[in-house]
């Protein structure tokens, strides 16, 4: 086992390198493009086995890795945003055949407008797609849910894709102390991909995924999807048990970091989480019993985790990496659902949305939302869902609207 | 922990400064985080990096607020806004600059009440074109400041981080890097730790509800033509391709077709570079087949040109 600085894109690569691939369809986004050009160059250099094809798109790339796993071999790709949505009608496809292998998702927000910096709407827009989903929140997670990854996405249990997504520049681009295991180590976690009853052949044409006249069929085939994908959840736990065995190194579905004797939580998911615990670090000197949860498997969503971990608080903060426009933060609304009904609900489920494409969210931010729902639980009143936003920003982006106002008039678009 | 943050232009090495820096770092058993930070990235565009460094695993992340030093290899970066050279600058932050003025002079330019220095190795790195060994030299001096990476470490990290590039380049990057290693033996450890932002005392954000606007003004829209014009890229450029019109065979159109950002025109059946719009990616100087387009130094070139206008001014 060798530990050394790997980026999150250099991690992912190390994972699909020591799941030993057999086939890699790829096309390059930023900021995902370290990833395969990694990958390239192995197998250019002859360190790793296995066929790289860059495709056309990312539609085709999701085509090409769906076909390919439905030969029975073992398929890694992986790419971001405008990317993941391009391929969303095959993310839907592929799920639907049933077809095991490992997307990598650097994420990043979208477009319009557009930027590179990292929020979790690309993500979550595949989430009802059969896919399941692992968000990281540091380098060696990266590598480490690569390979536990496998082990979901192969399980008879499941037979679904699954995406390992890491966060744009947080991760993708931040190198981080990263222990690489031993290839042999894991190789036998990992096991062999036994395809079983997963024959597609070209020279031998055989239908998969059919197509079905009628809602009776379809509707049982859409379930069984969605019973396999609640399967993860209890299978994830086994994986992650066996894991650390091996590795020595533990990866919950749920992270509950000082979460114990915690009257407050914040929870929320990806690298920015991490500032978050930096938060409760500083707010436990202060005295305050306060910690962090962070799902780190969202689909399927670990529903009796959340709820045992949630049971019993005094108020908590869900902090939104993403925003479902009409409705807010996707996670609080999630949150809200595995609560509702229950005896032991905390009062207090406030929803802050923060960190949209990249936008730093500072610590002095983490102590204010610990005292907004700490205010709540006095008055009794939950706090309205608030975007983190400073008068600082605004006054900067009505300076840009100021100038943008006066070069339109200047080039005569717009009357004076 | 430890905060560093260096600043330069795409393609002069601060990327691979970071990660020197980093490498070293851990090689001394820290914890550490390094990681560039750049938009789409272009050659010659205001980028920086960043290295985190500690004893205890890291939970910070992303831009560095408040740095405790901050290592600016190209000074003409200082005075550029969008830079953010100066952004989270305390009394508490060192700044090192490579630079051939004095340090009282960017004392008394920045008004700033923390220690300057500036990074001796400059004198060698005549042109611009010679930056990129700059990264190295910036990540030796910055080590030596710190204090706690040894001679061994830094020569270590760059044999890591540069051994793809071949032995020549390699020892380059050792040499600058160590000369400024031993430059700054006199402010040996001058560099110390930030604090971490308590819970108890600090700045509350000026957090406000977002009014509605309509659309009318929210609408991320630009309806003009040619706003890109106004934009001035050529500024990115430190290299600048110059046609040789004795060489020049007037085909006219590999240059301007090859010309990734169109700026090259063609008058009169001579192509004709824009440089207010040139960003200098030399692709016209690889294609052109009669050679007949050459690469010269911004620097050089820059003063090339005021010596001449001097010249016309004389002359009239």
């Amino acid at each position: 086992m060798k530990r050394t600085l790997l980026t999150g894109n250099g991690a992912a690569a190390w994972g699909a390198r020591l799941a030993a691939v057999d086939y890699i369809p790829a096309f390059p986004i930023t900021p995902q493009t370290e990833i395969i050009e990694t990958l390239a160059d192995w197998i250019d250099t002859g360190e790793i086995s296995g066929r790289l094809v860059t495709m056309e798109s990312e539609h085709s790339m999701v085509t090409a890795a769906g076909s390919a796993a439905a030969t029975g071999v073992r398929v890694f790709s992986a790419t971001s945003s405008q990317g993941l949505l391009y391929a969303m009608e095959m993310l839907y496809t592929v799920s639907g055949w049933r077809a095991p292998f490992v997307l990598a998702n650097v994420s990043r927000g979208l477009s319009a407008p557009i930027t590179l910096e990292p929020d979790h709407n690309d993500i979550l827009a595949a989430r009802d797609s059969g896919f399941l989903q692992i968000h990281c929140a540091s380098c060696q997670e990266v590598l480490d849910s690569t390979l536990m990854a496998y082990r979901l996405a192969e399980d008879e249990r499941i037979r679904l894709p699954v995406i390992v997504n890491l966060d744009g520049f947080y991760l993708s681009f931040t190198r981080e102390p990263v222990q690489i295991p031993d290839a042999d180590a894991a190789r036998q976690f990992v096991g062999s991909f036994d395809a079983e009853n997963i024959r597609f052949r070209a020279s031998a044409p055989e239908s998969q995924a059919v197509a079905v006249l009628g809602g009776g069929p379809y509707s049982y085939f859409r379930y069984e999807t969605h019973l396999a994908a609640i399967n993860g959840a209890a299978v994830y736990d086994e994986i992650a048990e066996e894991f650390s065995r091996c590795f020595g190194r533990k990866h919950d579905a749920v992270e509950a970091y000082r979460a114990d004797d915690a009257d407050y939580l914040f929870v929320m998911m990806g690298s920015f989480a991490s500032k978050a615990r930096e938060a409760v670090d500083r707010l436990r000197e202060d005295g305050w019993a306060i910690g962090l949860l962070r799902p780190r498997l969202l689909r399927p969503l670990p529903v009796v985790h959340l709820q045992k971990l949630l049971a019993k608080r005094k108020a908590v903060a869900v902090i939104d990496q993403n925003i479902s426009m009409g409705m807010g933060g996707i996670l609080h609304s999630e949150l809200a659902s595995v609560l509702y009904g229950r005896n032991d609900a905390p009062t207090v489920l406030a929803s802050f949305i923060g960190g949209l494409g990249g936008r730093d969210i500072s610590t002095e931010e983490f102590f204010e939302m610990a005292q907004s729902i700490r205010q709540a639980v006095e008055t009794g009143q939950t706090p309205a869902p608030r975007l983190l936003y400073t008068q600082t920003e605004l006054r900067e982006v009505r300076k840009l609207q100021a100038i943008a106002q006066v070069e339109r008039q200047q080039l005569g678009a717009i009357d004076d | 922990m430890y905060r560093i943050r260096f600043h330069g232009r795409g393609g002069q090495g601060m990327k691979t400064a970071s990660r020197i820096l980093g490498t070293a770092f851990f090689l001394e058993g820290y914890e550490v985080q390094d990681a560039p930070r750049y938009g789409a990235e272009r050659r010659g565009a205001p980028i920086f990096a960043y290295v985190r460094a500690d004893r205890a695993p890291i939970n910070e992340r992303g831009i560095i607020r408040h740095p405790d030093l901050v290592i600016v290899a190209d000074d003409s970066l200082v005075p550029v806004p969008a830079a953010g050279v100066l952004a989270g600058i305390t009394d508490h932050s060192l700044m090192l600059i490579n630079s051939a003025e004095k340090e009282q002079v960017w004392k008394q330019r920045l008004n700033h009440s923390g220690t300057i220095l500036t990074l001796p190795v400059a004198a060698d790195v005549t042109e611009r074109a010679e930056l990129p060994y700059v990264g190295a030299a910036c990540a030796g001096a910055a080590a030596r400041l710190i204090g706690v990476i040894s001679e061994a470490a830094l020569e270590q990290a760059i044999k890591d981080e540069l051994s793809d590039l071949g032995a020549d380049i390699v020892n380059k990057n050792l040499h600058n890097a160590v000369a400024a290693y031993q430059a700054m033996a006199s402010h040996a450890g001058l560099v110390k730790e930030g604090s971490l932002v308590s819970a108890v005392d600090y700045e509350a954000p000026d957090w406000i509800d977002l009014p509605f606007d309509d659309a009318r003004i929210s609408a991320p829209t630009i309806h003009a033509a040619a706003t890109s014009v106004l934009v001035k890229t050529g500024l990115w450029r430190t290299q600048r391709p110059v046609i040789d019109f004795d060489h020049c065979k007037g085909c006219w159109w590999i240059c301007s077709s090859y010309c990734p950002d169109g700026a090259i025109n063609v008058v009169d059946a001579k192509p004709v570079i824009d440089y207010d719009h040139c960003k200098g990616c030399m692709v016209c100087v690889a294609q052109c087949p009669s050679h007949a387009i050459e690469a010269i130094p911004e620097k050089q070139a820059k003063a090339d040109e005021d010596a001449t206008q001097l010249e016309i001014g004389e002359i009239t």
